[in-house]
């Protein structure tokens, strides 16, 4: 299901050094057409259709069209990702339509303190087992 | 034909940026997320440098980047010993005990910080009913590490809304890794879209690790990483057979399709010893949209049949597998579950259906309306958390679950060693379990058979079944060890023999390749004095899926079949001196595919040496189809010199630890 890019809505991340889509998709297949300032997917069979570009563009310009090797045309699943769960939207063919909210994280994004309360590493035991914090289940 | 060379005649000479460290993580996935973890709490009192590498961004990279909807890996109230049986199970009997147990005792704090960091965890209602991780937060609930009951969906595996899995798991990583850098005082320790081409041996000790090479995808750069120690935890191998999709459809791969065989090709390249890469993993999958089958399965209590509605793992069918099989068919395993799938499917009695529809009416009998309605979603959130492109799928084809089965089959083979696969590198054990042969320890745990080189995740051989929990946990044992080595030598400065302009002239050979001739024809698709990347990936899977047992042959292949084709393959690697690059973007994309190309070589010399059909259901030597125990109940470890491009094999006695 290759992502695409709506050139209405795509604003190339105006002043940014790189656009949204580009920064996180994992396989790095959003360019930036510099001549239109417009994002689009440069390699759609290399898809994983992941749709990190589309949870993350801002503007809510990337959406995914489902790979037509097999699939039929007119459904599509739209996520609204927010800080602390994500809706989707399916949509058939048949048009009939389904939503779903299912929580994403329980904490603040950026709130976590790795080490908060961790005990210092232990160096008399750094050749056992059991890691810096915790002893190795006993059976 | 003439070998090119780079001189930088023809394309922009790169900067070289050289970056020295302590310890280097290579990946950003799962396994170097807990590595970053562990290693800066070592690392920073003793003011070691710890340095991460990823070919992507690591807020969503490696193969949990889109989400998971179960960790397949929890132990809980269950024993590190019948883990290990139940791995040795589904690996048709030959794995590396030790690692598993190790695996098994320390996987479950991972799993504890993951909760501690914010990862909704399902937990049991007080009616048995499942609560998601707000419900049960909202209900007072216990965490996991004070005595939460998770909803198992099976023995191992516990159910999660696992969207921004990955998200939270690196910001705790890269959290750590700010630790290190400020306490270090350095300017960066974390570098993204950096993709590592290759590893070089130390100048003064040739059996030992000492720099990382790779480039920027952004801009001209290379960088040289020089390391104490590394860990690779780089992935294993996707789209080197030719998929059931070839057009658009083959970027749905089962696994991620960026794994691209680096974590393999790394270590060979520098010598590291491997064992069992005839392993493969060919999951059966829902069609096309290739969605998670394993909720279904054990969560859902949904039955796969075959079109007449009768289950294909009895009656002749298991019968007859018994004849070949036996006493692994009787254990229902993966590989076995496959085979006999594939048997009704050349009866004609397809397609397998995964019937849904019957296992949700079932259900619910027991429940009211909200209950279904939660229910619902629960069947749509195991795809929309991992595998959207199937609720896609589904959206297309109107396809309720509730309504109607969905067609399941098996994929094109993939290389791993964290999910149900065990290909990867022979590695050193923690040497603390009893029974235990000593040849397994070698002083450092997941060090491989190169000094310094330690290995994490998918190419960790011998011992799958890890998931993602189990990478997270065993990046954090390799970098225990690894900060252990680094203490114990301080004074190693590695050092190498090769000049920054050999290697800048290595990595950005393509894209010479590709100034030097573009002009030649009208087309630079078409022109003879080069290959683009997409052909040679093109090339590599006709030879794989034809040669090797792909899905063309139905997993089919033989003593003849893989000697024909390993001549093509050495050719493929003679022409990839002549891979050509646009841009940066093809740059990766060709170091990227001679990584696969390297993989399959090393998994069909592993197949030619392996005289037996040890993985029915994911491929068979058509010359010796049957199991045998007495000859080969072993592991097959293997070594490439890549200076003379030879290899050599052996077997290695399988140790039996917990009967």
């Amino acid at each position: 299901m290759p992502s695409f890019v709506i050139t209405e809505k795509c604003d190339g991340c105006k002043a940014q050094d790189k656009t949204a889509c580009q920064y996180i998709c994992p396989n790095d297949l959003m360019a930036l057409d510099r001549s239109i300032m417009k994002a689009y997917n440069q390699e759609a069979e290399q898809c994983w259709e992941c749709y990190n570009c589309v949870k993350i563009c801002p503007q809510q310009a990337i959406e995914v069209r489902a790979y037509q090797d097999f699939a039929p045309l007119g459904g599509n699943v739209i996520p609204m990702r927010g800080t602390d769960s994500i809706m989707w939207t399916v949509k058939f063919r048949n048009g009939s339509l389904k939503r779903f909210k299912f929580p994403i994280r329980t904490t603040p994004e950026g709130s976590i303190d790795p080490y908060a309360g961790k005990p210092e590493a232990d160096f008399s035991k750094i050749k056992s087992s059991g890691f810096f914090n915790a002893p190795a289940k006993a059976e | 034909m003439e070998k090119e060379t780079c001189t930088f005649s023809f394309c922009q000479k790169p900067e070289v940026i050289e970056v020295e460290t302590d310890l280097l993580l290579i990946g950003g996935g799962m396994a170097c997320c807990g590595a970053a973890f562990e290693a800066a709490r070592w690392a920073t009192p003793k003011g070691l440098k710890v340095t991460m590498v990823d070919k992507a961004a690591t807020d969503r990279s490696g193969a949990v980047a889109m989400g998971l909807s179960a960790i397949n890996t929890y132990l809980g109230e269950n024993k590190c010993a019948d883990y290990v049986k139940y791995v040795r199970a589904d690996l048709m009997g030959i794995v590396r005990e030790d690692l598993i147990y190790d695996l098994g005792r320390h996987v479950d704090d991972s799993v504890w910080l993951f909760e501690e960091w914010g990862l909704p965890i399902w937990k049991k209602a007080d009616d048995g009913f499942s609560l998601d991780g707000f419900q049960a937060r909202d209900a007072g609930k216990a965490m996991l590490k004070d005595g939460g009951t998770p909803v198992r969906s099976g023995k191992w595996q516990i159910m999660i809304n696992g969207e921004s899995y990955k998200v939270v798991v690196s910001e705790a990583a890269e959290a750590a890794l700010e630790v290190n850098r400020k306490a270090t005082g350095v300017a960066q320790n974390h570098y993204e879209r950096v993709f590592i081409v290759k590893l070089y041996k130390d100048a003064n000790d040739p059996n030992r690790v000492a720099a990382a090479a790779g480039f920027s995808v952004r801009e001209n750069k290379i960088y040289l990483f020089k390391a104490k120690a590394m860990i690779n935890a780089a992935g294993g191998a996707v789209n080197c057979f030719r998929p059931r999709s070839v057009a658009e459809g083959q970027g749905r791969a089962w696994y991620p399709v960026w794994n691209s065989g680096s974590g393999y090709a790394l270590g060979m390249q520098a010598g590291a010893e491997l064992t069992l890469m005839e392993n493969r993993f060919v999951p059966a999958r829902f069609k096309d949209g290739y969605g998670p089958v394993g909720a279904w399965f054990l969560f859902f209590k949904a039955k796969a049949t075959n079109a007449l509605g009768e289950d294909y793992c009895v009656g002749e069918n298991f019968e007859e597998t018994k004849k070949l099989y036996s006493p692994y068919a009787e254990k229902m395993g993966t590989a076995i579950r496959n085979h006999m799938m594939m048997m009704d499917m050349k009866k004609g009695k397809g397609p397998i259906w995964m019937n849904t529809h019957h296992a949700m009416a079932e259900l619910a009998t027991k429940m009211d309306a909200k209950r279904i309605k939660h229910l619902e979603a629960e069947a749509w959130e195991d795809f929309l958390d991992m595998a959207i492109g199937q609720a896609g799928l589904w959206a297309c084809k109107n396809v309720e679950p509730d309504k109607e089965p969905s067609e399941i089959m098996p994929t094109e083979p993939y290389l791993l060693g964290s999910h149900a696969g065990c290909a990867g590198f022979w590695c050193s054990g923690p040497g603390d379990i009893p029974g235990t042969p000593k040849e397994w320890f070698w002083g450092y745990n997941r060090m491989s058979t190169v000094k310094g080189l330690f290995m994490a995740g998918d190419v960790v051989g011998a011992s799958g079944h890890k998931f993602s929990s189990g990478s997270h946990a065993e990046g954090r044992i390799a970098a225990k060890a690894a900060i252990a080595l680094i203490l114990d030598e301080p004074n190693f400065k590695p050092t190498i023999t090769k000049t920054n302009d050999e290697i800048s002239g290595e990595l950005y050979l393509p894209y010479e390749v590709f100034e030097k001739y573009k002009v030649y024809s009208t087309d630079p698709l078409i022109n003879p004095n080069y290959i683009r990347p997409k052909m040679l990936q093109a090339r590599l899977q006709k030879i794989s899926d034809e040669y090797f047992g792909g899905i063309s042959t139905w997993y089919m292949t033989s003593k003849t079949m893989l000697t024909e084709g390993l001549k093509l393959l050495e050719v493929l690697k003679e022409d990839a001196n002549k891979m050509a690059a646009g841009n940066l973007h093809e740059l990766m994309r060709c170091w990227e595919n001679y990584h696969r190309i390297l993989s399959v070589e090393a998994h069909a010399r592993h197949i030619l040496f392996r005289e037996e059909s040890r993985y029915p259901g994911y491929y068979y030597r058509g010359d010796f189809l049957a199991i045998d125990d007495k000859n080969w109940k072993c592991f097959v470890n293997s070594t490439y010199d890549a200076e003379k491009n030879t290899w050599e094999l052996k077997k290695v006695p399988y140790v039996e630890i917990f009967a």
